[in-house]
């Protein structure tokens, strides 16, 4: 027996089988779509740059060389220097770390308070839905980035309150698809069986609907993720993310505004970088939706 | 905001999908040519729908009040709450107890929270939103200067986005599969994809430095600055209405490459949200029918699946609109434009919370009414809500 026919088996023998042969199935779907091949390969990139910075970077992040100030984009320097002799290129090598923390942090923080509040509040129903979806609503017929504003405005700049800022902001969307989810499968009969065995709510929803959502779940995390990066990039650049000398690419951007017009490369660089990165997200992101949740195919 | 409506709207086209397959199969006999025309009403008496009407008029004006108060609890809990001490923030902390405990009671903060809140609530709704301090006037009245240059761009860019988005949309979705459509999605998926401060800062690189297309930063050139005295505060309206022809032209320069990037965010989401439901309508009988009909493409793409789509159509718009207002925040810095979103975030440069909460609260109250008459013109028009 081949590995394969294991992975594909129709009777699978254990739990982890089962698993294993849905993984294997969702990502032999995924390779037939060239366009969710190239996102996942950007992502791919994007954490091996993360992680292999300080060996793939030429120069160092925040080294300053005055006499290399603001040359253009060379052999030495392929993406050219900013306007203290740094290195553009390592800058933005280093600056994909500060990218996906901020991204996994934010997912990690408001994808599960999302899931919980959601399952809660689809599982209970009742008041307990109506308080829940009521703040939902508030914050979802809001602007997210004034009001992620506000909140760094108020906790103060930086790169952890930018994160904790965008989280506050991005939980509301989770919780109405977990609420859908739940909604759809707090009566059915395995659910009745759990609770007639005696499992109470806190295991019904932990162990039996949380598990159900995570697929819907996994896929706007993922397409949400282009929207993060630029919230992020555009705290950078108002000046309220990460602060200087911190290669963030938002607030790169930002230092290279005032060179625009003649050093163009210290603006447009890291912007190449945002937009490449949150294309692969997107791209990741709608193929996953067409895997994962096959009725909505087509639709976007 | 645009996640709920995705959901709200796949079960709303799940009924509607589910209407028109009636629809269309009435429609063979009845009205080959006004597919919405022959919508008739699913079962349901005029008394209902005289309720549904009332219910649905209480059900707006509950939800609109509740998400402002929601508005304002927010915004009241940026500013009193997280800030660990506001008073210290304005009195700094080599103040005496006595002078502390005098702003204290000043501020109201020596007061229950609730009856803060009360009180706040009732100051905003008397218009009194404090004082800023980096411009020393009442931000109100800061407001209402910079609100209409926002207004202006969000409002060109509007109509950039749906003159061009909309065709593209239909275009793309009656080729489906071919490279216009291609181009059309890669188009989409940049809307969401580029920063909007960088596609500002290229724009001005290449269109301003380089080809010198278009005028620079701010609204007007320098020697035309502060000729035309404001009456509506929108340029382009206060130069035609003082008969000053080239001042109208020089305005056009300027606003034309903002208002156009701010276009391209909504032409972006505009024209792929048309696509999807331009495909949506395509696959209907009621189009098969008008197409063995001997009916012209043009004719059918236009006339039978695109007036079904007009009443959703209504709804993206005003999303994207009022994402427009919110997205001006990024341009409006880049293009030195003086709007409510360059004075939010000089206001943030400078801790200057009365006038970040204002702005906060001025925009909030903007998207929020946006959101919920597109809302209501949903269900109003759409005529199988009627």
């Amino acid at each position: 027996m081949s590995a394969r026919d294991w992975l594909l088996a129709d009777s699978p023998a254990s739990r982890w089988q089962a698993s294993a042969g849905r993984a294997y199935r969702v990502a032999a779907a995924l390779m037939r779509n060239p366009l969710s091949v190239l996102g996942g390969a950007i992502i791919l990139v994007l954490l091996l740059t993360a992680l292999l910075a300080p060996w793939i970077a030429p120069y160092s992040a925040t080294g300053q060389n005055l006499s290399a100030r603001l040359l253009p984009p060379s052999a030495a320097h392929w993406m050219g220097t900013d306007e203290l002799g740094r290195d553009i290129f390592s800058r933005v090598i280093w600056g994909s770390q500060i990218t996906l923390t901020i991204v996994l942090l934010v997912a990690l923080i408001s994808a599960p308070l999302g899931l919980l509040v959601g399952a809660v509040s689809g599982y209970f129903g009742g008041w307990a839905d109506r308080v829940l979806m009521g703040i939902t609503d508030i914050f979802l017929s809001l602007p997210k980035l004034i009001l992620a504003l506000a909140f760094v405005a108020a906790l103060g700049p930086g790169i952890n309150n930018a994160i904790i800022a965008i989280a506050i902001t991005s939980w509301p969307a989770y919780a109405r698809i977990a609420r859908a989810e739940t909604l759809t499968i707090r009566n059915a009969e395995y659910i009745q069986a759990v609770r007639l065995a005696g499992g109470g709510p806190i295991r019904v929803i932990v162990q039996h609907i949380l598990p159900l959502c995570t697929s819907s779940m996994i896929i706007r995390v993922t397409l949400d993720m282009a929207g993060v990066i630029l919230t992020a990039a555009g705290l950078g650049f108002i000046g309220l993310g990460a602060q200087p000398p911190l290669p963030e690419w938002g607030a790169m951007i930002s230092r290279g505004r005032t060179f625009i017009l003649d050093q163009w490369w210290v603006a447009t660089m890291p912007g190449f970088a945002i937009i490449i990165v949150s294309l692969g997200f997107c791209f990741l992101g709608d193929g996953l939706r067409d895997v994962l949740d096959p009725k909505s195919e087509g639709r976007s | 905001m645009v996640e709920a409506k995705c959901e709200g709207s796949s079960l709303r086209k799940r009924v509607i999908l589910r209407c028109q397959v009636l629809v269309s199969i009435e429609g063979f006999f009845v009205n080959l040519e006004q597919p919405t025309a022959a919508a008739t009403p699913l079962p349901g008496s005029s008394g209902r729908r005289l309720r549904r009407g009332a219910g649905t008029a209480l059900s707006f004006a509950v939800t609109l009040f509740l998400t402002f108060i929601g508005l304002l609890a927010i915004t009241f809990f940026i500013g009193r709450v997280i800030p660990i001490d506001p008073v210290l923030a304005v009195v700094g902390d080599r103040a005496t107890q006595a002078v502390y405990d005098a702003a204290k009671a000043e501020m109201g903060l020596d007061q229950p929270l609730p009856a803060q809140f009360l009180n706040y609530v009732g100051k905003v709704l008397t218009g009194d939103l404090g004082r800023s301090v980096s411009t020393g006037r009442p931000v109100i009245e800061d407001l209402s200067r910079f609100f209409p240059a926002t207004f202006e761009m969000a409002t060109l860019g509007i109509l950039i986005g749906v003159a061009l988005g909309v065709p593209l949309g239909v275009t793309a979705a009656a080729r489906q599969g071919s490279w216009l459509d291609q181009a059309i999605r890669v188009v989409g998926l940049l809307g969401y994809s580029v920063p909007a401060f960088w596609l500002g800062l290229v724009g001005l690189a290449v269109f301003y430095a380089r080809l010198r297309w278009v005028g620079g930063p701010g609204r007007l050139d320098i020697f035309y600055d502060g000729l035309v005295s404001p009456v509506t505060g929108m340029i382009l309206i206060d130069s035609l209405l003082a008969g000053e022809t080239d001042i109208f032209l020089n305005a056009v320069t300027h606003l034309v490459l903002p208002a156009s990037v701010l276009g391209f965010f909504s032409l972006a989401y505009i024209a792929r949200m048309t696509r999807s439901f331009m495909l949506d309508q395509l696959s209907q009988e009621f189009v098969i029918t008008a197409r063995v009909k001997g009916v012209p493409e043009r004719v059918v793409i236009w006339r039978h699946a695109f007036n079904p789509i007009r009443v959703p159509l209504i709804t993206v718009i005003g999303l994207s609109y009022a994402g427009l207002l919110e997205g001006s925040v990024m341009i409006e810095t880049v293009f030195s434009w003086p709007g409510i979103g360059n004075y939010l975030t000089t206001a943030l440069l400078n801790a200057d919370m009365n006038a970040v909460l204002g702005s906060t609260l001025v925009i909030g109250a903007v998207f929020i009414v946006i959101n919920k008459v597109s809302d209501v013109l949903y269900r109003l028009l759409d005529p199988r809500a009627r």
